[in-house]
């Protein structure tokens, strides 16, 4: 079984997000990037694949900041190969156009599963997992917790809301977008990373059909904010004081119920 | 002006965010338009009692459990038969598996994590959460055009009267090469947080894992549940089962303390009707704060010792 897992550099939501000057896309010269913490957990689960069945796997990451620290760091998590997916585009990737690279790129891995995060925090067009399954004519399972695998065949479970799950058999293709993997996320020691750090990557080059479908972005903006949360002034001591207050008169402190 | 809706159901009865899926499908069609629902399983009736105007089954699949492969063919055969303007999902794990598939395959724009939507002429302007919450983005494109709507975005909005919708069968063909094994549903033996009163709630915000036991022992002076929000639950620091959001529980206490969370759509999701929500979480941008009634941003290495203080001293 050869799987492809695709990784994603976002945003750091942590940072002070500021909008550019057309005011139509995030301001990405400044902002910190980070990978896509859903594809962080499919590449976890496609390495506890391999582990438990000798799978090859191979990460691919588009050209991009950070791209190719991202790609050698999988090499010291457990994968096999590196492909870096050349593109000309200077904006940012939607996960449309991300499927439509990949499905020039991928029949060359010969890959029968890909593994990608479920969702982006800015893929507001639609989603790559499912938009990928679709230029490939595979199906595709998303909000997947965890795979398991027996000879050719793989169980996945799928959440839904409320804590139900579902399990599904498949011996592929498949493109899964994966929620979270089936155990925690590996550490890896400095040692694995700085030895991974010379790691070579393959490259593939891939463009846009021509007709893509076309959506336009006119504005982003801070979403209105609620005037009426009270925001608690002070030191952590008068914070804590005035919430228990709070909950005090509402008699809202007690026994479990 | 067509519509077309996905309506999802779960143990045999539609869901409340598919009712007001045609609820919103009608705001945008008005009365003169025609809402067409596809509706994989049973409940002809309730669905005409949305005021849909056609239904669209398939009764080959009225018995079978969800399939992705199954509900993306008879969707993208509803849109071929039906030639809709606007088909209309909900941002769940099924509108997840389908809508992007077939908008790809049948070259449809695609609009995700949508708050809201109008329709002028032949363009739709489409209103999405992005980043988290942080953002909101707008945009538009030509009709026709598929939008996955986040739970919600239609609430309030007047439920149409019933229409004696037609029932039409789709013919679907395609076999599915993934197979359902089998199903669960939460542990009837675990804790059901969606009865507690009061829920201290911890999200990635908290740090690291050493953090859960004082936040543990704070919940049990407040006399709260300990939960937490996605990421704390895929770390492994608390069971799945106390984990609240679109993934986990829907919950509704009379209290709801936030410490570390940030307020992700999806979380937002699983508690914004919370009776009283109180936020503690160093960024002041977090969007947990435009759904809390009291907000701080201290410190939680600060603000959990002296909170257990305070507490310590009322119960004394």
């Amino acid at each position: 079984m050869h799987i492809a897992v695709i990784l994603r550099i976002v945003p750091d939501l942590s940072d002070e997000l500021d909008i550019d000057d057309h005011g139509t896309d995030i301001d990405r010269e400044w902002v910190g990037l980070k990978l896509n913490e859903f594809d962080d957990h499919a590449l976890e689960e496609a390495v506890l694949i391999k582990e438990a069945s000798g799978a090859r796997v191979t990460a691919v990451a588009f050209a991009g900041d950070g791209a190719e620290r991202q790609l050698q760091n999988a090499v010291a998590r457990g994968v096999d190969d590196v492909l870096m997916i050349e593109h000309n585009l200077k904006m940012a990737i939607t996960s449309r156009m991300a499927a439509h690279l990949l499905a020039q790129s991928l029949p060359e891995l010969g890959a029968q599963v890909v593994l990608t995060g479920v969702q982006t925090s800015e893929d507001v067009y639609g989603q790559l997992a499912p938009f990928l399954a679709g230029a490939m004519n595979w199906p595709t399972l998303n909000a997947v917790h965890g795979v398991s695998v027996a000879g050719k065949t793989l169980t996945v479970t799928q959440e839904y809301s409320g804590g139900h799950a579902a399990q599904f058999a498949t011996t592929g293709p498949v493109v899964l977008g994966v929620q979270t993997a089936s155990r925690t996320l590996r550490y890896v020691p400095g040692s694995k990373l700085r030895e991974a750090a010379g790691t070579s990557i393959a490259v593939s080059v891939a463009e846009l059909p021509t007709d893509m479908v076309r959506t336009t972005t006119d504005a982003l903006e801070e979403p209105q904010r609620n005037s009426s949360a009270e925001m608690i002034a002070g030191d952590a001591n008068t914070v804590a004081k005035r919430i228990v207050a709070v909950l005090s008169e509402r008699g809202l402190l007690g026994v479990k119920v | 002006m067509k519509i077309l809706v996905y309506v999802e159901t779960l143990a045999g009865v539609i869901t409340t965010e598919s009712e007001e899926l045609v609820a919103g499908a009608r705001q945008i069609a008005s009365d003169d338009g025609t809402i067409s629902v596809v509706l994989i399983g049973k409940g002809t009736d309730a669905v005409k009692a949305l005021g849909a105007d056609r239904i669209l089954t398939v009764p080959t699949l009225a018995n079978a459990p969800y399939n992705p492969v199954d509900h993306g063919t008879a969707l993208a055969e509803a849109v071929s038969q039906e030639s809709p303007d606007l088909i209309l999902v909900n941002y769940t794990t099924a509108g997840l598996d389908i809508s992007s598939r077939v908008a790809m395959q049948m070259g449809l724009p695609l609009f995700a994590y949508c708050l809201n939507a109008s329709v002028t002429g032949s363009t739709v302007q489409v209103k999405s959460q992005i980043y988290g919450g942080k953002l909101t983005s707008s945009a538009r494109s030509e009709l026709p055009a598929m939008l996955m709507m986040n739970a919600g975005a239609f609430s309030g909005t007047p439920a149409p009267a019933p229409r004696d919708a037609d029932v039409v069968n789709l013919s679907i063909t395609e076999t599915s090469v993934i197979t359902f094994v089998s199903s669960s549903a939460p542990d009837p033996d675990a804790v059901d947080i969606t009865k507690a009163n009061s829920l201290l709630c911890v999200g990635r915000g908290i740090g690291d894992e050493d953090t859960i036991e004082d936040a543990r022992a704070t919940a049990d002076l407040m006399g709260a549940e300990l939960v937490g929000s996605r990421p704390v639950i895929d770390l492994g620091w608390l069971p799945k089962e106390r984990q609240v959001g679109k993934s986990g529980r829907k919950v509704k206490p009379k209290v709801y303390l936030a410490l570390g969370v940030s307020g992700a759509p999806e979380h937002l999701e699983g508690m914004s009707e919370s009776d009283l929500i109180i936020a503690v979480n160093t960024d002041e941008s977090a969007p947990i704060f435009e759904h809390a009634h009291f907000g701080s941003t201290v410190g939680l290495a600060d603000f959990l010792p002296a909170f257990r203080e305070a507490l310590d001293k009322r119960t004394e």
